[in-house]
């Protein structure tokens, strides 16, 4: 049983996607600033599976199960650019890599 | 609602220390512990299925993952170099987005109106830890084989082209992994720019 009210789900699931936010816009260690992006992925699975259980519907169990398939492609996608930064230049600072800017 | 408050403060606590460690290694201690009681409030919410997924895909693959590569990039002669942090002069522009973006977020919240009716009673006859009650195994998976095909196909594919453009991207002797002369050049380029940079 839902005892929780749904609006407390909003609010946890908010202040975790912009805590999540604030790494990205703060922090400068590109390992760090992806996981503030997992942090904000979770947040929005958190929200699906509140709203799933508040109408006992199903698909938001299966767009939870996408968004959790899409960030493991993102995680490992985003490590290869680190690793792939990180053998060209010696370093991660991402204010410096600046290659392909116009 | 006493495992909610506790859960929230757990999740919040881990997420700020994610968010604030001042080495990867200690954020992805973080995380785990963000997962772990994400996990718990899974299946909390009924989602067994995603709860036990949550633990196997984020803490035993991703988490193992970033792992592989902060020891893969601390373990050259250099040490990898990060400069500071933002901290000192971006906190204003981004705490003025975070706070705002979380306050429009509140005043949703609290003037969100109630749309449509609530699940009865009958929603809930099924017991959970019965195989057919909503959000298990059974029931995720006859979900996800009939009505939602389409977009577990979709992920298969999602999946396969994350694999191989990850092998493009790493390995060293394909058509897009850089060669060692041209890393050589890339890397004299980027140390041009940031010496221009500096005399800018």
């Amino acid at each position: 049983m839902l005892q929780v009210a749904i609006t407390n789900y909003i609010a946890l699931s908010a202040t975790i996607f912009f805590i999540g936010v604030a790494g990205v816009l703060l922090r400068r260690n590109p390992l760090i600033m992806l996981m503030s992006i997992e942090l904000m992925w979770n947040a929005a699975n958190l929200l699906f599976l509140s709203f799933s259980r508040m109408w006992m519907n199903n698909a938001g169990h299966i767009f939870a199960f996408l968004v959790i398939t899409v960030a493991a492609a993102e995680a490992a996608i985003g490590l290869a650019i680190i690793m792939a930064v990180f053998r060209n230049a010696k370093n991660v600072d991402v204010d410096e890599v600046a290659g392909l800017r116009g | 609602m006493i495992g909610f408050i506790f859960l929230s403060v757990v999740l919040i606590a881990t997420a700020v220390w994610v968010v604030t460690a001042r080495k990867p290694v200690y954020s992805v201690i973080g995380l785990l512990a963000h997962f772990g009681a994400l996990a718990a409030m899974y299946i909390s919410l009924s989602a067994e299925f995603l709860g036990v997924i949550q633990i196997i895909v984020y803490s035993g693959a991703i988490l193992v993952l970033f792992t592989f590569v902060i020891g893969l990039l601390s373990s050259g002669v250099d040490s990898i170099t990060v400069g500071p942090d933002r901290m000192p002069k971006a906190v204003i522009p981004a705490g003025l987005i975070v706070l705002g973006s979380l306050g429009l977020t509140a005043y949703g919240v609290l003037h969100a109106a109630t749309v449509g009716p609530r699940p009865g009673p009958s929603a809930l006859a099924a017991q959970a830890g019965d195989a057919n009650a909503f959000g298990s195994v059974a029931d995720f998976g006859k979900a996800l084989f009939t009505v939602h095909l389409l977009p577990f196909e979709v992920t298969a594919l999602v999946l396969m082209v994350a694999v191989i453009g990850v092998i493009l991207m790493t390995a060293s002797n394909t058509p897009l992994g850089a060669t060692a002369a041209q890393a050589a050049k890339v890397r004299r380029e980027m140390r041009e720019a940031i010496v221009r940079a500096g005399d800018e």
